[in-house]
């Protein structure tokens, strides 16, 4: 029958302490276990210490754990230890057990925590790097370019088509519905001011110029930022964890033609057109407010937004979404490439891919719209 | 559980990708503290069939029993419950890059236990110890070599004392030397814990120099060929199938197929 869980301790007048196990001595029990070392030893002064195992069932590393602990403790305060009741399989168990691994010091220190101070340095110096790996990466993007321009057969014009479809056709739902919600929003927003004014017919001056020279443009480069940037990165990341992009190279390819060209190519070629999507889902979204809300007529809303837009505004447009499309695949291909390690680095090659790209999409907006202000 | 019954028992057990039969009405029994290896030329479903066993799949008919209980009967919280007294080395060994060997082999005793930290990292360190790696808990898994990631991979596995532990091709990857190291540590473990051992490989060295048994699946016979003592095997087995693994003989048919 096996024994109940339990101990206890036994004094003998000349200093000999006996601790009898019974039960189970395993991981379940260990924190208990434990807490007898100091009660042992505090409570009765031992000289000598028998630990009496006949009781015990079931012996685990961790009951293991704390005969070796108990007998280290004892071994410190000069007190004669002895085990009996040790059966071959525990005597196994016990025999696993390195005492010097217990205490031995770690071989690579413990990572010491930074100070503020330390940090914005690395930061700092992190920012420099990763300003020089983007430029140089641009530059080496620039010369495969050059290469695929005067070489188009050699260009993978199967990829290109499968990220197009990727990038495009499978964007344009969430880029439609989204512009589609951001006109709505807009013309019901402004008309709640202009109709105060009796200038309801501004609402859809005001929704079409926002969107086909600004919002069209910066919201489908989020998206896709979000969608197909971090989609470039995660692929391409994986790619490099696995040895892929090494195996590329060591074949005589040149993996940045091999795997960012078509990425590049597919995302100039459809943002734009995503782009002009946007801006005509955003437009229906406001016709939706001035017909219902603001009693104007469809052809009405239409020539007052053909009116309000130029020539120039859809092409600033296109040439800023153009800009964007290089960008954001570019971003996702560099730090996809630049991913080491295992899953984790993937992730942080994803998120820092939609970051660099949100931000490098309102760096650009902005040097845009100063350019844009003296043409 | 008296100590004659089996530990893991498997009865017609049947495996099914779509329409592609893995295995089909495999069945044998793990006794306790034994090292049972599974072995089988590349594709015969070794891997497969440890999937099943543990529970990351559900297979298409037939029952497992693990230490008298019916798998299949278990919710996802028995099952888990159940996951927690089984360890597994993953043929990658799986060590979550992120964090330090220490923390990969702690991870399961502040999740299970509510020992304090003191005690947690006593018993890191002695796991470490255990699998020869004493002094490298703050080591990441990308600074240690393949072997080191294996031994790393069976503490973290053995974290909780488990009763059984399976190892998916412990010695994939790895040097000869390195590899019968690992088959020493491993025989060694079984050994000192008593813990029954499960284990996928197509290493003879590792076949002959720790199985205490073994079952051989065959890809066309989509289940077992044989079952035993493999010395006994490799001498008496009148199976064509089975003679050519362990001579590492290549037959006409399967080189021009």
């Amino acid at each position: 029958m096996p024994h109940e869980n339990s101990y206890h301790i036994e004094a003998a007048g000349s200093g000999v302490v006996t601790l009898v196990l019974t039960g189970r001595m395993d991981l379940e029990r260990f924190g208990d276990l434990t807490g007898l070392i100091g009660a042992i030893f505090d409570a009765h002064s031992p000289s000598k210490l028998n630990v009496d195992m006949n009781g015990v069932s079931y012996l685990d590393s961790a009951g293991a754990l704390f005969i070796v602990r108990l007998e280290d403790e004892a071994r410190r305060r000069s007190v004669v230890f002895a085990l009996s009741g040790l059966s071959r399989e525990k005597m196994g168990i016990l025999s696993l057990i390195d005492r010097d691994a217990l205490t031995k010091p770690s071989l690579a220190p413990r990572e010491r925590r930074m100070n503020v101070i330390e940090h914005l340095g690395v930061a700092s110096i992190a920012a420099v790097r990763d300003i020089y790996d983007i430029m140089s990466f641009t530059g080496e993007l620039m010369c495969e370019i050059g290469y695929s321009l005067t070489h188009l057969q050699k260009v993978r014009w199967g990829d290109v088509v499968s990220y197009m479809k990727k990038v495009g056709v499978d964007g344009l739902p969430i880029v439609g519905l989204i512009s589609f919600l951001l006109g709505l929003i807009m013309a019901f927003m402004s008309s709640l001011q202009l109709k105060q004014f009796g200038a309801n017919i501004y609402v859809a001056s005001l929704v079409a110029v926002a969107m086909v020279r600004e919002l069209g443009p910066i919201m489908t480069a989020i998206i896709v930022a979000g969608r197909s940037g971090s989609a470039f990165a995660a692929e391409i990341g994986t790619m490099k964890v696995n040895e892929e992009v090494d195996a590329l190279t060591t074949m005589g390819f040149s993996p940045m033609r091999f795997l960012s060209i078509p990425k590049v190519i597919a995302s100039l070629l459809t943002v734009p057109v995503l782009t002009i999507f946007s801006s005509i889902f955003a437009i229906m979204g406001g016709l939706i407010v001035g017909v219902l809300g603001l009693n104007l007529t469809i052809f009405t809303y239409i020539q007052q937004t053909m009116k309000a837009i130029s020539v120039f505004d859809i092409v600033s447009g296109l040439a800023k979404s153009f800009v964007f499309a290089a960008a954001i695949s570019a971003i996702g291909c560099q730090r996809g490439f630049k991913a080491r390690g295992g899953a984790a680095a993937v992730g942080n090659a994803t998120t820092s891919a939609v970051v660099t790209s949100i931000f490098l999409i309102i760096v650009i907006d902005s040097t845009f719209a100063i350019i844009l202000h003296y043409v | 559980m008296n100590s004659t019954e089996p530990v893991i028992k498997v009865e017609g057990l049947t495996v099914r990708y779509g329409s592609d039969t893995v295995l089909q009405d495999v069945g044998f029994e793990v006794q306790p503290g034994e090292i049972f290896v599974i072995v089988g030329g590349s594709g015969c479903g070794k891997s497969t069939l440890l999937k099943h066993v543990i529970g990351i799949e559900t297979p298409a008919k037939g029952s497992i029993w693990i230490n008298g209980t019916d798998t299949s009967a278990l919710d996802d919280v028995e099952l888990r419950t159940l996951r927690m007294g089984i360890g597994m080395l993953f043929q990658s060994s799986a060590l979550f890059g992120s964090m330090t060997i220490g923390e990969n082999v702690a991870l399961p005793l502040t999740e299970f236990t509510d020992l304090p930290m003191k005690d947690i990292e006593s018993i890191t360190r002695m796991k470490l110890g255990m699998v020869e790696l004493a002094g490298y808990d703050n080591h990441y898994p990308s600074e240690l070599s393949g072997g080191m990631k294996k031994r790393a991979g069976i503490a973290r596995a053995m974290a909780l004392d488990p009763a059984m532990l399976f190892l998916d091709e412990p010695s994939a990857g790895l040097d000869p030397v390195t590899s019968a190291e690992l088959d020493v540590l491993i025989k060694k473990l079984n050994e000192g814990t008593g813990t029954t051992m499960i284990i996928v490989t197509h290493e003879l060295e590792t076949i002959f120099n720790i199985s205490h048994r073994i079952i051989m699946l065959d890809r066309n016979a989509k289940g077992i060929i044989a079952e035993g003592d493999p010395r006994i095997l490799r001498r008496d087995s009148d199976d064509p199938r089975v003679t050519d693994f362990f001579n590492r003989r290549v037959t006409e048919k399967k080189t021009k197929g």
